[in-house]
């Protein structure tokens, strides 16, 4: 640690490097500190234990896509199609778990076997398996579509921007073809199930409440940090990312590994769109959309480097939770939805020239 | 069992009716350094290739240990104990030297990385070679010839029988080639086999033991590196005479042209207080080891480098040359060392590669580029340069390093400029291509054009120089006349400063 601080501070000819090149290398931290600091500073009732909980919760959700979408920013790629991709998730996630008591669901009928019925024949709620078999189904149908999107890139060298672009435009066609097929006709799908709705609730542990969104994407942080770290595949993304020729003639398959790094982030997506619905109570066609943008933004203010090859999961965690502290607290000041916009991206234009900066050497 | 560790045997290879071998043999004996030389395509590469699986060859047959093989895929050749270190480095620079020496077969314990294993295999390694790396170091940190190190011991870390190098000391300074080359010397005493590619004789005559010439794709012959001398191999190797290497410089060096006083550079890696003057028709050669600043120093003088202080005379008034648009007005013409990333588009044609610099020029009334003559000036500088090409549409990635060289030589030459700053011109080029660009640079000077030319070839350096400057750590060691130099002085005036 001391080490890595006196490397940072000394150049290769042991001289101290002058403080403003630190300040710069690390100015999107000093600025996101400035602004947090000036929202505490304006509104001290910020610092509690409501607003904290509040931010973890809108973090979760964020963080998860994030972490799928980082994998892809890691390997040189970026994907457009995120948003679009959980929205499809989350309405196959919002048709399947709708409460039996509603009269215009999704799908009037379904087999008997979903239903867990009281003993005088009335429907209580879902068997335990079906929420997990719809959450498989929607993490499937996420990593089925974002797995086209990385055979494309991998095999036809298609620029990932427009590979996702493309699919994204696609994606959502045939998301709105299924949402029309509705035995209600295309209408928002809501009155969710309440023990599905139970699942993003309140964990009561040693008399205080923890939102289960936290947990969950505390849990799936840990297991994306043993995939990235310790794991073949994950040190073969970072290999492809760095140098996807040094990668080839190294004997890594750049193809296989491409399309699971896809992969996975369908999943996480699926994982996503599965939670939000949950969350938010109600999903309609546009659900998801521009999702991508804040989990992108996220991953480029955590460090995640376009240039391919960088990117921890610490990162993206610290990326998450500070660009939610800023749009929360944006909110909470009253600042007004144009400042918000401006800023945000103000912050992410920023982050990246910074980024950047540090890659080009001066002349 | 044979006598040798690798054959290859009656090697056919043709391109789309183009027979670019014929009939190649080569034997590399255990416990011995195998020289593979050639002009640029003379088919060294493609051999190689064929040995590892990326071509399949027409005819002819590779036997390892006396048993025949046949490699589909360079990852097969690896698990057959036949490595390559490439000339350029593909290597992963923001991961750790561990993760690069196991990529594509890291050892596992249960589902994740054996890291521990992998830590101390990459520390038996380097120990076991003789280097002085740290495994856990990010590649990013290292300098290019540990970063070259590391390459060797990944394909030794193989259990290579047979390695492949081609051309790895390009990037080297004499220090470093030193190292390399003791390291393959302990893996020839370890019973390996070595085959080594160069363009550079005197690395050639220090490490190996045998040498094969091709030429255009045929085999010339093996001879043991002792029975040979320098000639011998040049007429090996261009198939004729070439009475010297260097052509006869015949020029008059005249008036002072170009003065700097004291110039140093803003950022790293910095220029220190260098002054010289450069006279008209003059070579002026900069010598130096591999950061050394000999780059940075002509960067600056062509203003893409931030001067902290200096001042620079053309002709005795003063100019600035804050930037590289200022400096080619005034005259200035640098040719970039790194001809594939700052020098080429690669797929543009020769037209395009050869007017680009000078486009402002071709302005016709209406702001309207004049074809024509783009067209006939690209023609005369491919009649000037003897560049071999089949039109000027040809992409410029198609053509060899020494034609592509011309090309970028003849762009500059049409800014018609006064003073040609070049780096390392002719780098990864062939003997014979060498001495064309020599002579070319010979005419230059002979018209009153000055050249600064920066060159990590001591034999180049003294065979085509009027006088040589020395940098040392960022700061001019001196400044000698070629005539009363040799390397031995040389290299010491390198190290004055570090």
């Amino acid at each position: 640690m001391l080490e890595n601080l006196r490397k940072r501070f000394t150049n290769s000819d042991g001289e101290r490097q002058d403080f403003k090149e630190i300040f710069i290398n690390n100015a999107i931290y000093f600025v996101i500190g400035a602004m947090i600091l000036f929202i505490i500073i304006s509104e001290p009732s910020f610092l509690s234990i409501r607003v904290f909980k509040n931010i973890l919760t809108q973090s979760s959700v964020r963080l998860i896509l994030a972490l799928g979408v980082g994998g892809i920013i890691i390997l040189q790629g970026t994907d457009l199609s995120l948003g679009r991709n959980v929205g499809f998730s989350a309405i196959i996630t919002g048709s399947f778990l709708q409460s039996f008591s509603y009269g215009s669901r999704f799908y009037q009928t379904l087999p008997d076997w979903v239903w867990r019925f009281s003993e005088t024949g009335e429907v209580l709620s879902f068997q335990w398996y079906f929420y997990i078999l719809v959450l498989i189904v929607a993490m499937l149908t996420s990593a089925f579509f974002s797995a086209i999107n990385g055979f494309v890139v991998a095999k036809f060298h298609v620029h990932p921007f427009l590979a996702t672009l493309g699919g994204s435009v696609a994606l959502y066609g045939i998301l709105l073809l299924y949402f029309n097929t509705s035995d209600a006709g295309p209408q928002p799908i809501g009155s969710l199930d309440p023990t599905y709705s139970s699942f993003v609730s309140n964990w009561e542990f040693l008399g205080m409440e923890i939102p289960k969104l936290i947990l969950y994407s505390i849990m799936i942080a840990v297991i994306m940090w043993f995939v990235w770290n310790k794991t073949t595949f994950g040190k073969n993304m970072y290999a492809v990312g760095g140098n996807p020729e040094a990668a080839k003639i190294s004997g890594v398959n750049v193809l296989k590994t491409t399309v699971l790094v896809y992969v996975l982030a369908g999943l996480l997506y699926g994982v996503g769109g599965y939670l939000e619905v949950a969350r938010v109570g109600s999903v309609n066609s546009a659900f998801g959309f521009n999702y991508e943008l804040d989990a992108i933004a996220a991953c480029v203010v955590g460090g995640i480097s376009f240039s391919g090859g960088i990117g921890k999961i610490s990162g993206a965690v610290a990326g998450v939770l500070m660009f939610t502290v800023i749009s929360y607290g944006m909110v909470y000041l009253g600042i007004e939805a144009y400042y918000q916009y401006i800023i945000k991206g103000v912050i992410i234009v920023a982050a990246v020239a910074l980024d950047t900066r540090k890659y080009i050497k001066k002349t | 069992m044979s006598q040798y560790l690798l054959e290859i045997k009656g090697v056919c290879k043709s391109f789309s009716g183009v027979q670019v071998l014929k009939d190649v043999d080569l034997n590399v004996r255990a416990g011995s350094i195998h020289a593979l030389m050639g002009e640029n395509g003379a088919g060294k590469s493609t051999l190689m290739k064929c040995l590892f699986g990326i071509y399949k060859q027409d005819k002819g047959t590779f036997f390892l240990n006396g048993e025949p093989f046949n490699f589909t895929d360079p990852k097969h050749a690896l698990e057959h104990g036949v490595s390559m270190v490439h000339q350029e480095l593909n290597q992963v620079l923001q991961r750790t030297v561990s993760d690069n020496i196991w990529l594509g077969r890291y050892p596992r314990k249960g589902i994740f990385v054996d890291e521990p294993k992998m830590y101390q295999d990459t520390k038996n390694l380097f120990e076991r070679i003789g280097v002085a790396i740290d495994p856990n170091a990010k590649l990013a940190d290292l300098s290019v010839s540990q970063r070259q190190m590391v390459e060797i011991v990944k394909a030794v870390s193989y259990n290579a029988k047979v390695i492949v190098l081609d051309e790895p000391t390009s990037s080297l300074t004499e220090n470093e080639v030193n190292k390399l080359f003791e390291i393959m010397r302990n893996l020839r005493k370890e019973g390996l086999g070595l085959i080594y590619i160069s363009h550079k004789m005197e690395e050639i005559f220090d490490i190996s033991d045998e040498v094969t010439v091709l030429r255009d794709g045929d085999y010339i012959g093996t001879t043991p590196t002792k029975e040979l001398t320098m000639d011998k191999i040049i007429n090996m190797m261009v198939g004729r005479d070439l009475e010297h290497r260097f052509p006869h410089k015949a020029h008059t060096i005249g008036e002072p042209i170009f003065e700097v006083r004291n110039l140093s550079t803003l950022y790293e890696p910095k220029v220190h207080e260098v002054s010289f003057t450069l006279h008209k028709g003059e070579i002026l050669g900069i010598s130096g080891l591999v950061g050394s600043r000999r780059t940075e120093l002509v960067e600056a003088l062509f203003g893409a480098r931030t001067r902290s202080a200096g001042e620079f005379f053309l002709a005795g008034e003063p100019i600035t040359n804050r930037n590289p648009v200022e400096a080619i007005a005034n005259g200035f013409a640098l040719i970039t060392e790194e001809r594939r990333e700052t020098g080429i588009y690669p797929v543009s044609d020769i037209k395009f590669n050869t007017t680009i610099a000078n486009v402002q020029s071709y302005k016709g009334p209406i702001g309207l580029l004049d074809n024509a003559r783009m067209t006939s000036d690209t023609q005369k500088q491919i009649d000037v340069m003897r560049i071999k090409t089949p039109s000027q549409k040809e992409l410029i990635r198609a053509l060899s390093g020494g034609n592509q060289q011309k090309v970028i030589i003849g762009r500059w030459l049409l800014t018609n400029p006064d003073i040609l700053l070049m780096d390392e011109p002719t780098r990864g080029i062939d003997v014979g291509a060498k001495f064309e660009i020599y002579q070319l640079m010979l005419d230059l000077v002979s018209q009153g054009k000055s050249i600064i030319m920066v060159s990590s070839e001591m034999p180049e350096l003294i065979g085509i120089t009027d006088r040589i400057a020395v940098m040392s750590n960022g700061h001019l060691a001196g400044i000698v006349n070629t005539k009363n130099t040799n390397q031995e002085e040389l290299f010491k005036m390198t190290t004055m400063y570090l």
